[in-house]
């Protein structure tokens, strides 16, 4: 049987578009640091390490061992998990599993990217089939305005809703000061009125490049009860790939791998109905349009339902279902932490570390992360120890 | 029956050291291309879905497939975006010229989605639902790669209701 695992500390780099004072191990450094603070551990206390980023970005290979200094594993198990926009949520997963084994009783979860320092789009173009879907891709921008444009036919959502989601994301991160957006609000004309980069795709709807790194340590149920006041539990986890080419993704329905994983999801964890259940919840939103349509694919209000749900504020701080206090993947997006600063920051809702972002009580949280090729993966977190 | 002839598919420039294997299936859509100027795509016998580019395995039953369907070179879009920021391509080295129309485009008689160029880059001209068609390169010029679809071109508006 699965042991019970708890996170017991978090730490982030505060985001910028580019760290030029840092390279890629020293970057990490600072958010294991912070981590392990957080938990008043030392790397000496961690019994294993997974880490991922972007395969690609940097145009470094193996960047498990090249970063050994950096991430502490140094004569550690260490282990890279890279998934594409999923890697964080993957490194997460992959870490809770290692403590559920029983085989590790402390293990620290990374993933960071100097996006400054990549050529982003090219990079992800290379996710893509090269014989069948490379001539025409082009990064993740256009394959997401795809799917808006899709269901902006099917719901008749428009540019403006969008906007919205938008808007929220970029209020939420004033209150956090890690956000790469934090100090830069937008108005909702100004999030309308930026640049058509693919249509219906803003500039103002799409996330930043970020540098940035997030570090988690997770911990067995013994340790974790010790070592921490408050500890988030895991309470469930699921993964759901999808794809083989990109077409085999039908954008006329929901995000089936969100769906799917959701659903396994909360059974696990007794979840009914989410927007009730949930006190607060960290999506992997890397568009504004995906803040209408995965919100119904989470079950958070019916098909089509989105637009009116989000202009109801349910989804802002203060309402039924704050989404994203942190500011979310469109105010920081240092792509192989971006899904694990997801999992960070509904652990640090959880734990009631949140200071200005933080939402009042909260007693369970969702956290998802995305990948290009349409796949999704759910963690859910809560203040009481699971059965 | 002779073995049939199976195709690769050399990066297209700056001498990238990559050679991907097309398959037999895979092989056998571009040699329909040229042949017919129409498309190929597979049945699974067990979901009973087609897909294109027909390929050997269906993901979601797991199973081998071999019954080949010929498809008409029409379909719908039912997705798009006109790509408006310029990006190196990876596969060239070269700047992707823009803006250009991607899309995701239902050929007749299948079940999964196509993706490829449609030549409208107006975006007041191009609406999800829209007929389209393929417009192939001179036979002789095909390469037996996707390029030898220059483009899908709108065929028809779609009114109203
Ligand atoms: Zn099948």
């Amino acid at each position: 049987m699965a042991r019970r695992v708890a996170i017991i500390g978090t730490g982030q780099t505060h985001h910028r578009s580019q760290r030029r004072d840092v390279n890629g191990r020293e970057m990490i450094h600072e958010a294991v640091q912070r981590a392990l603070a957080d938990c008043e551990l030392t790397m000496r206390d961690i019994d294993a390490v997974v880490i991922g980023n972007m395969d690609h970005f940097e145009a470094i290979n193996s960047v498990d061992t090249w970063s050994v200094e950096g991430s502490g594993g140094v004569m550690k198990p260490i282990m890279k998990v890279t998934t594409g926009g999923t890697t964080g949520t993957s490194v997460a997963i992959a870490a809770y599993y290692h403590v559920a084994s029983g085989m590790f009783d402390k293990v620290l979860a990374i993933g960071w990217e100097k996006n400054s320092e990549s050529d982003t789009t090219g990079a992800i173009v290379t996710c893509s089939d090269p014989i069948w879907d490379r001539y025409s891709y082009s990064g993740a921008i256009p394959s997401l305005a795809t799917e808006a444009s899709a269901y902006m036919e099917k719901y008749g959502a428009t540019q403006r809703d969008a906007a919205r989601v938008a808007l929220r994301e970029r209020t939420h991160a004033q209150n956090n000061p890690y956000a790469h957006m934090h100090g830069r609000p937008l108005t909702l004309d100004e999030i309308l009125d930026s640049p058509m980069l693919a249509y219906p795709i803003k500039l103002g709807d799409i996330c930043p490049r970020t540098d940035g790194a997030a570090a988690v340590v997770f911990a067995a149920e013994d340790v974790a009860e010790k070592l921490a006041p408050r500890p988030a539990w895991i309470k469930a986890t699921a993964v759901r790939h999808t794809y083989s080419w990109f077409g085999d993704v039908d954008q006329r329905t929901g995000l089936e791998s969100l769906e799917r994983a959701a659903r396994e999801a909360y059974a696990a964890a007794g979840i009914k109905n989410p927007a009730e259940d949930f006190d607060v919840a960290e999506l992997y939103l890397p568009y504004s349009y995906a803040g209408l349509k995965w919100i119904e694919s989470l079950g958070f209000c019916g098909p089509g339902q989105g637009p009116q749900f989000i202009w109801d504020g349910h989804t802002d701080m203060g309402g039924k279902i704050p989404v994203n206090p942190s500011g979310g993947v469109m105010s920081t997006n240092c792509i192989g932490a971006t899904a694990l600063l997801r999992v960070a920051e509904a652990a640090i809702q959880v734990m009631g570390k949140g200071g200005a972002r933080q939402v009042p009580d909260v007693k369970t949280a969702l956290a998802t992360g995305f990948g290009g090729c349409w796949w999704s993966d759910v963690v859910i977190l809560g203040k009481e120890k699971p059965a | 029956m002779s073995a049939p002839e199976l195709l690769t598919m050399t990066s297209p420039d700056v001498g990238m050291p990559y050679e991907w294997s097309i398959g037999i299936y895979g092989s056998k859509f571009f040699q329909e291309i040229r042949a017919h100027q129409r498309f190929v795509g597979i049945r699974c016998p067990q979901c009973g879905k087609v897909r294109v580019p027909p390929r050997r395995v269906c993901g979601t039953c797991f199973r081998e497939l071999d019954e080949l369907v010929p498809l008409p070179p029409t379909g719908t879009i039912i997705a798009f975006t006109i790509v408006n920021y310029p990006f190196i391509d990876p596969a060239t080295g070269l700047e992707r010229p823009v803006p250009y129309t991607y899309g995701y485009i239902q050929l007749d008689g299948a079940d999964n989605i196509f993706s490829h160029i449609i030549n409208e880059t107006d975006e007041t001209r191009i609406k999800v639902g829209m007929r389209v068609r393929a417009v192939f390169k001179p036979a002789a010029e095909m390469q037996g790669n996707i390029q030898d679809i220059r483009h899908f071109e709108i065929i028809e508006v779609k009114h109203g209701e």
